[in-house]
């Protein structure tokens, strides 16, 4: 008998343990955190180390299908796939988080200064944020890449000041809101510098709200730089990227599904992992 | 005596020379038209009763926008291919690469080159329904040649190039041209259209021609409609009632359109597009009339050493780009002429090997004084799925060679401004075409052409150039060219790759399809067979 | 009246600067339109007369003030690259007016898709107090919005297109032709539209239901003896659906300007790709009307939205 009842706790406990979990713990955070981890972990490895080479080609070996060999398959010219969404993932996170970076910072100067000083600037800002907020950021990147040369830095430019319009906006509320607080007249009574109640007093506080439009960016960068990519204006060839191997996969669908599968799958765990993992972050706090 | 030299003159014109592009005489000829017959052949295996039906109507998928609908004005290759079948010229190619009498129904030449001239044949209306009159030559070869407004629209007929210099009109029957200077190929630029007279100065003229099809409508990005030619003079032509030219979304999805039934034939398959559709529709190859090379800058600094240019020339594996790229259908070149121009080419793939010579190459850059490798950037038009997946696999060989390759995808606008006409690039790959006379793939290298763009510098080269030109012996010609051919191999001016194939997917209830050597897509001949 | 003039100023403030840009972007970059008509066989006399019948060979200054005054007179100029007969070039107004519907029917599609899935899947999710309902949703909607257009595109492609053959890809037909027909094609790119955009305005409006739910009236009226049916249709969903209008706001001017890729993936021929190919063949006068008029709807977009927030929630003031 008491055996039994023993047997059944045990059975009972693993899933009755995840029921608990999925309701009281925090499953966005730790299902984020894997995915994310898988996705960074082998775009960082991608970085050092591929199981195959990334460019070189073999005639015999086209449009092998998934295996214990090739994961993901091989392309067009006998690629390996999975190599290829490595070091394609690794770009597309390091230029978006680049991105973010960029816009991020250039956010904050903006937003700061036109938000707590208003006026004339503030308009002139707002309506230059307008501008390239209507201003299509394809035409937009493309204006840029074509005046720049086409490369991965340029890339990044001009996806950052595309993004940035966002940050200013957000950036420049939270310091309208917070540069009539009383403990920032306080301070400004007490004589404290322009600079200093700008990055010490308010900055801070402006951090979780700013945390969670870095999020979205991001994730935003990510979508951006493939679109971008998809359309043939951003990484480019020979270096792999998810975008880019979405258009060439497009003409073989049929033939071989597993060449647009691999790498629109990947960004769509890349972005998956991420916004989970910022709904975590959320819960949390 | 005049006549009976231009006769003969006609004769060996026809014979040999005029069949240009073709393959001229003799083998290519047959294998060219091997390669049609036998796809004809099997369509009459696969359909019984292959009997020519008239009616119906075919969409032919066209990757490029058209860029005028004034025949004179086009330039685009995408654009002409649609427009032979509305326009005509006095004469005009045939599948053979000969010329056949269109407007005209017959012509002679004077003795010393100078004097056309051109019989119209009887009965020949515009869509219009008006005949054609010696007063519509004259304008449409005087708008050509710049007679008219002082431009020329197309520059071999140019007067200040030894083209038109005037347009008499004998009678109502007869027209007599002059030419500034004698040449066997100027004939060719007779299949200019003939228009209406006025046509090209009235705004709201709808293009009207002497074609086996009539304009219908044309809408920016979706494409042209053509309609059957009731009174075309050709007996029995067209067969269908409509064609539209529907420009696919892109190279990539003209599949899914093929299979999905959206258009029904279609003109510019890749390899691996072709194995993907056989079974399921017609697939049809001929040679092209388009060399593509590995275009290499000699004015650039590190490319102005002939041996760099070899050692790049050795450094490629010409029968890896073949099978990764045109599945093995491509002849390889290593100069600019088409191996299908029998009578001027010559086989000098053997001086760099279709292979790759590492060692050579390796070796060459040594001596140039590169014993590291040098780095290369190749700028490539990204609209060329072609040309883009080809830098990709040369990018990967030069590798192994120290030859450090870097791929700049450039916008086609861009392409044209940087690197065709500012020649502001080190490396491009693209195609050169044969537009019709075989001299055209071999004029654009002397020193001063405004479209020698990779800035070949030779003296021999021009010299023997221009003695190829005023040569109106057609086997010194022919010796002349493949002189040419030579020294841009021995100077390894540019690393010319490969001849590719042009691909046809056609849908099986239709036969029919002819290749031509030059760059049109004649819809007249296409027929539905009875099922 | 005050704000309305002063939303005006911005409106044309902000197109001024978009089109001066878009001007100053085509000095700048490579390439120009006579070499992409002419290409590789320009002739320098050929390239002269087409400049001067095209115009350019005046100073940038004053060609960039005459376009002005032609627009002002609602002369929009002609395309540079494309015909219209065989001696005239497309009138601008005449070419975006052809392509404008395809575009402006996608994301009136679109929306009724959103509108129609997003609104009741929403209230179910808010209403479900089913933990496996809540977390299928959850993640069902995370994972629709990580899809990116043109991937989503190219599934419903393959799927709907190559394996069930539900439509024929690239069987796009003219509006003018077949209206019917058009509808039909369109209803898969509108999907591949929608379907993140649903995911994002249910997660919003269950967010909303669920803010409301536990605000104060909702005790209040439970306290007098309201069902939770009259509770729910007749004060929550009415008050959460108000942020939803303005989140559909913005997801309008997002659907214009996300059609340039799906456009692109199912051979629209709308205003997204014309716009795409007019840069590539440097036809200015398409180019600078086209960001113009993306850009005024989507302030227009966003003034409206605006608008109709001040309306339905008076607290807010006119400030």
């Amino acid at each position: 008998m008491q055996k039994k009842e023993q047997q059944k706790g045990k059975v009972n406990s693993v899933p009755h343990k995840l029921v608990k979990w999925l309701k009281n713990g925090n499953p966005y955070l730790w299902i984020g955190l894997f995915m994310t981890g898988v996705a960074v972990g082998l775009a960082v490895l991608g970085i050092f180390w591929t199981p195959y080479s990334t460019t070189e080609m073999s005639a015999a070996e086209r449009f092998v299908g998934p295996s214990l060999k090739h994961l993901f398959g091989t392309d067009n010219f006998g690629r390996d796939i999975f190599s290829r969404v490595m070091e394609g993932a690794g770009i597309t996170i390091l230029i978006s988080s680049l991105v973010v970076l960029f816009s991020g910072t250039l956010g904050i100067l903006i937003g700061a200064v036109t938000g707590y000083m208003g006026g004339v600037v503030d308009e002139l800002v707002m309506r230059v944020t307008d501008a390239v907020n209507g201003f299509p950021s394809i035409l937009l990147a493309l204006v840029m890449i074509s005046i720049m040369g086409s490369g991965n830095q340029n890339l990044i430019l001009s996806l950052g000041i595309v993004f940035t319009p966002s940050f200013v906006r957000i950036v420049r509320s939270e310091f309208i809101r917070l540069r009539d607080a009383d403990y920032i007249s306080r301070a400004r009574l007490m004589g404290v510098g322009r600079l200093r109640i700008l990055f010490v007093h308010i900055l801070p506080n402006i951090f979780s709200t700013f945390w969670v439009s870095v999020m979205i960016g991001f994730n935003n960068g990510i979508l951006a730089e493939s679109g971008m990519s998809y359309l043939g204006i951003g990484v480019q060839p020979p270096e792999a990227s998810l975008g880019k191997m979405l258009s060439d996969a497009q003409g073989y669908l049929m033939k071989a599904p597993w060449y647009a599968l691999a790498p629109g799958l990947t960004i769509v765990w890349i972005v998956l992992g991420f916004s989970l993992l910022s709904e975590g972050i959320r819960r949390k706090s | 005596m005049k006549k009976r030299f231009s006769v003969l003159m006609v004769a060996l014109l026809i014979m040999t020379a005029l069949s240009g592009c073709a393959g001229g005489t003799g083998e290519s000829s047959e294998d060219k038209s091997s390669t049609g017959t036998s796809a004809a052949e099997s369509n009459a295996t696969d359909a019984p009763n292959a009997e020519p039906t008239y009616g119906g109507s075919v969409v032919v998928g066209i990757q490029q926008d058209i860029d005028s609908l004034d025949p004179h004005k086009a330039t685009a290759a995408g654009t002409k291919e649609i427009l032979f079948n509305i326009f005509e010229g006095l004469v005009k190619v045939d599948p053979n690469g000969n010329l056949m009498n269109a407007v005209a129904d017959g012509y002679s030449i004077s003795e010393d080159g100078l004097v056309y001239t051109f019989t119209l044949r009887e009965g020949v209306k515009f869509h219009n329904g008006n005949a054609v009159t010696t007063e519509d030559v004259k304008y449409s070869l005087e708008r050509v040649s710049g007679i008219l407004d002082g431009t020329a629209l197309i520059s071999t007929l140019s007067a200040d190039k030894g083209g038109i210099t005037s347009v008499d009109i004998l009678d109502d029957k007869t027209v007599q041209v002059t030419v500034g200077s004698a040449n066997l190929e100027l004939i060719y630029s007779f299949t200019a259209a003939i228009i209406p007279a006025g046509s090209g100065e009235d705004a709201n003229a709808q293009p009207v021609g002497t074609g086996p099809f009539s304009f219908v409508s044309y809408k920016p990005q979706e494409g042209i409609v053509v309609a059957k030619n009731a009174e075309y003079w050709q007996e029995g032509l067209p067969y269908l009632d409509e064609v539209e030219f529907k420009i696919v979304n892109s190279p990539d999805t003209a599949l899914m359109d093929l299979q999905g039934g959206s258009i029904d034939v279609y003109p510019y398959l890749t390899d691996s597009q072709a194995t993907e559709l056989e079974g399921t529709f017609q697939v049809l190859a001929a040679p092209s009339n388009v060399v593509q090379a590995l275009f290499l800058n000699n004015a650039d600094e590190t490319l102005s050493n002939a041996k760099v240019r070899q050692a790049i020339c050795y450094a490629l594996d010409k029968d890896s780009v073949n099978e990764f790229v045109y599945g093995g259908n491509a002849s390889m070149v290593s100069s600019a002429m088409l191996p299908t121009l029998q009578d001027y080419y010559v086989d000098l793939n053997e001086v760099y090997g279709n292979a790759a010579n590492i060692e050579m190459a390796k070796q060459l850059l040594t001596e140039a004084g590169y014993p590291n490798g040098v780095d290369l950037e190749i700028q490539v038009p990204s609209n060329y799925e072609v040309h883009m997946q080809t830098a990709e696999v040369i990018a990967e060989q030069l590798k192994a060679a120290n030859i450090n390759a870097v791929i700049v995808p450039v916008e086609w606008g861009t392409w044209l401004e940087e690197v065709y006409n500012g020649r502001k690039y080190q490396a491009t790959i693209s195609g050169i075409t044969c537009d019709q006379t075989p001299g055209y793939l071999l004029n654009r290298f002397q020193a001063e052409s405004s479209k020698n763009f990779i800035n070949y510098n030779n003296a021999a080269y021009d010299e023997t150039y221009l003695k190829a030109a005023a040569s109106l012996d057609l086997a010194e010609k022919a010796n002349y060219y493949k002189e040419l051919q030579n020294m841009l191999v021995e100077d390894a001016g540019t690393a010319f790759i490969a001849a590719p194939p042009i691909t046809v997917a056609v849908k099986p209830e239709l036969a029919g399809y002819t290749f031509y050597p030059i760059y049109v897509q004649d819809m007249s001949v296409v027929y539905y067979t009875q099922q | 009246m005050r704000y309305f003039l002063k939303k005006i100023f911005t409106l044309i403030m902000t197109l001024f600067i978009v089109s001066v840009a878009a001007f100053l972007a085509f000095q700048i970059i490579p390439g120009d339109v006579v070499g992409s008509i002419l290409g590789t066989e320009a002739t320098p006399e050929r390239e002269a007369q087409l400049r001067e019948e095209l115009g350019l060979n005046d100073p940038p200054v004053v060609r960039y003030v005459n376009w002005m005054t032609d627009v002002l007179k609602g002369d929009l100029g002609e395309s540079y690259r494309y015909s219209k007969s065989m001696n005239e070039m497309m009138p601008v107004d005449e070419l975006i007016g052809d392509k404008l519907p395809v575009t402006l029917w996608l994301a009136a599609l679109s929306l009724v898709i959103i509108v129609v899935v997003s609104i009741p899947l929403g209230v179910f999710w808010a209403k479900s107090r089913n933990r496996f309902v809540d977390a299928f949703m959850s993640v069902l909607t995370q994972t629709t919005m990580a899809v990116p257009a043109f991937f989503l595109g190219i599934l419903v492609t393959y799927l709907f297109g190559m394996v069930f053959k539900w439509f024929v890809p690239g069987g796009y037909v003219s509006y003018e032709e077949d209206f019917g027909g058009f509808l039909k094609y369109l209803i898969f790119p509108a999907v591949s539209i929608a379907m993140p955009k649903i995911a994002m305005t249910a997660r919003f409006l269950r967010n909303s239901m669920l803010t409301e739910m536990h605000s104060d009236y909702v005790r209040t009226a439970r306290s007098k003896g309201c069902t939770d049916r009259q509770i729910m249709y007749g004060h929550v969903l009415r008050n959460a659906l108000m942020p939803v209008v303005t989140f559909l706001g913005m997801i309008i001017a997002e659907i214009v300007a996300g059609s340039i890729v799906v456009e692109q993936v199912f051979g629209l021929p709308g205003i997204g790709r014309l716009l795409i190919s007019s840069i590539s063949t440097r036809d200015l006068p398409v180019v600078q009307i086209l960001v113009m008029y993306i850009t005024a709807v989507v302030i227009i977009v966003y003034f409206l939205v605006d608008i109709l927030y001040r309306v339905i929630d008076p607290r807010i003031s006119h400030k």
